[in-house]
């Protein structure tokens, strides 16, 4: 099964509820937690695991995620450490692994997609890379069978969501508000965000940035996401907790169970 | 000037290495240069900005002492001299006159040694916009008179605690303030560096310097310098000055990076001399400092405005088709220069630029005519250069 069949799989799973698509830094705190954190995720109702690879400077991150990847490369987090996590991991479930460019660029893009394709990876978002960008990085993942997940903005014109939506494969990452990623009170117009790139693609519409409560994963999902996406809630909860992968799933059931 | 298009690639390098949120808004600014460069009334307040607010044209200056301590001549062109006392200034007004046509009233701006800063803040308080300066907190601690020249401007500086706390973290701080705020806010980015249009536009506000440059010295040598040395950090000074005598094949264009505490060392800010993979920081991709796993590393120079592990794309391209040469110079080295400066000329240069001095006046040429840029001036280093002297 390639990784688009793999993460199609995972949504029909789900069976017209969305899907529950947690975030994690890999890595972080280290190796051993970062592990039961994710095992966490999956015994707490995820559907799709995305696994961040830390990176020194990642401009579309807040604070949260940031701070966890600048520790996750103290603790000597590397992209086999977080490979090594997406090995055990992806038994369990479909990962997608979300890397900044550079990373890809020093490993060598035909190399690194072949390693994450060997760790068992489904997809891969760079969140720096756009469409004019992206063409060698989303030949070799077809190559290798892993699923290139394009990235739409509030901001994109009606255009490049034509162009990104027909581009992306396994799902279309549906950036929620124009920012970095973090957690935002306001539940932002999740319906005309949703509606507008539907317009544009046939993929499942997958939505994040923002999303850090199970009621506005619960209003993501009545708008129409087909899968959402949590991120810096449930890394906070990593770097604050004193039993993280504990507290994470219990985070984890309680964002399942608003999806119910 | 009449291209449909601003250069996106400098041979390998540059491109838009951004999150999607913000392709939109490039493609905005690169359609708003487009238009402004070639617009009459816009180049003509542009010109008249430059020349009754900010002193241009600045003196093309036969410095007589330091040549004879060089054994040859050499002429300073005095960006020093120029309003707000560097040549950042020349880009931040043809900016903040390009956010004023593109509607946006909210300004965004980085700073390393503060010379951007305060000179975004200076155009910010001039065309009644509001300013944004991102700042790395060790480089608000070293050039605390601009951090006060900025805030007397009107513009809030915000400390950036991030990594190492100086001009990294504050490009990528400054970076997400604009993914978030892209609707209402334009980013002057301070240096030829940073996703397509940034390096062609800021390249193309900065030519100002070498274009006067060439025809100052014709008018004073009748011939053309056999070397154009400036320094570079990210290389908006540099581009500036070399982009005019890139035609002319018999001049040498040489750029001089921070040398910090010695290549070998591994703290330094030279990015392009030292070689290595190219990789991708801010956006695009040109030479950089950085580990096996592709993490940027920390740079290092007593310079704030060196102190940067990337550099310009359009220098990596000048590098590698050997159209100009980059070297390095120490901290050590640039002191020594810092001080020959006043003491020769009664200039106190800034510590930029007093890299590419300590290049011209030390290593040995064949060289008889040198044009340096002299970036800016030295009032911002003081109580840190004498901290260093030990007085």
């Amino acid at each position: 099964m390639s990784g688009a069949e793999r993460i199609a799989a995972a949504f029909s799973g789900c069976k017209g509820r969305a899907a529950l698509m947690p975030y994690m830094m890999g890595g972080f705190p280290d190796l051993e937690t970062s592990l039961a954190i994710g095992n966490g995720y999956a015994d707490g109702g995820a559907d799709l695991l995305e696994l961040g690879v830390p990176f020194s400077d990642p401009l579309a991150d807040g604070p949260v995620i940031q701070s966890a990847g600048s520790a996750a490369l103290a603790s000597g987090a590397t992209l086999d450490v977080v490979l090594s996590v997406a090995l055990e991991l992806s038994q369990r479930l479909p990962v997608v692994l979300m890397c900044y460019s550079n990373a890809i660029l020093a490993r060598g893009t035909e190399r690194f997609v072949g390693e994450i394709a060997s760790a068992g990876v489904s997809g891969l978002i760079v969140p720096d890379l756009p469409l004019e960008e992206a063409p060698a990085t989303a030949e070799s993942c077809a190559a290798a069978g892993i699923a290139f997940i394009g990235v739409a903005a509030p901001t994109s014109t009606d255009q490049r969501l034509a162009a990104i939506g027909e581009a992306t494969q396994g799902f279309l990452y549906t950036v929620a508000v124009a920012g970095t990623t973090g957690e935002r009170g306001e539940e932002s117009n999740y319906s005309e965000v949703i509606a507008r790139v539907r317009k544009h693609t046939s993929a499942q519409v997958a939505l994040g940035f923002g999303i850090s409560t199970p009621q506005q994963a619960s209003a993501a999902a009545d708008a129409g996401a087909d899968g959402v996406i949590i991120g810096s809630r449930l890394v906070r909860e990593a770097s604050e907790s004193s039993s993280p992968a504990e507290d994470c799933q219990l985070l984890v059931e309680q964002f399942a169970q608003a999806l119910r | 000037m009449s291209e449909t298009k601003l250069e996106h690639r400098f041979g390998p390098y540059g491109g838009q290495y951004v999150p999607e949120t913000l392709m939109p808004a490039l493609a905005e600014l690169e359609a708003a240069w487009l238009s402004a460069r070639v617009d009459d009334a816009f180049q003509a307040e542009l010109g008249r900005l430059l020349r009754d607010y900010a002193g241009r044209p600045t003196p093309l200056y036969l410095a007589e002492r330091l040549s004879a301590a060089a054994g040859r001549t050499i002429y300073l062109k005095r960006e020093d001299l120029i309003h707000t006392g560097a040549h950042k200034i020349n880009n931040a007004l043809g900016q903040a006159l390009l956010a004023v046509r593109m509607g946006k009233r909210r300004i965004i701006a980085e700073t390393g040694a503060g010379q951007h800063g305060v000179a975004s803040a200076t155009a910010c308080a001039l065309l009644e916009l509001e300013c944004v300066v991102y700042m790395g907190a060790e480089d608000i601690r070293r050039q605390a008179p601009n951090v006060q020249r900025m805030e007397l401007l009107g513009a809030t500086v915000v400390a950036v605690e991030a990594g190492a706390r100086t001009l990294k973290e504050a490009v990528s701080e400054a970076i997400r303030d604009w993914v978030t705020n892209v609707a209402d806010s334009h980013y002057i980015i301070g240096s030829a560096v940073g996703p397509a249009p940034y390096p062609a536009i800021v390249r193309d506000l900065q030519r100002c310097i070498g274009d006067e440059a060439r025809a100052q010295i014709l008018e004073r040598e009748g011939r053309l310098p056999q070397r154009v040395i400036a320094c570079v950090g990210g290389g908006s000074n540099a581009i500036g000055a070399f982009t005019a005598f890139v035609g002319d094949d018999e001049v040498e264009l040489i750029g001089v990076e921070a040398a910090g505490e010695g290549i070998e060392s591994g703290r330094h800010g030279a990015p392009l001399t030292a070689g290595g993979r190219p990789g991708v920081l801010h956006g695009s991709l040109s030479a950089l400092l950085q580990d096996d796993e592709g993490q940027i590393a920390e740079a290092h120079s007593i310079s704030a405005g060196l102190d940067y592990p990337g550099s310009g794309p359009e220098h990596a391209w000048l590098r590698d088709s050997g159209r100009a040469t980059y070297v390095a110079v120490t901290d050590d080295q640039a002191l020594v220069a810092f001080e020959q400066t006043a003491q020769l000329e009664g200039i106190i240069p800034a510590l930029e630029p007093a890299h590419a001095i300590h290049y011209a006046l030390h290593v040995p040429s064949d060289s008889d005519l040198d044009l340096i840029c002299l970036s800016g001036r030295g009032d911002k280093d003081l109580a840190e250069v004498l901290k260093l002297l030990g007085r």
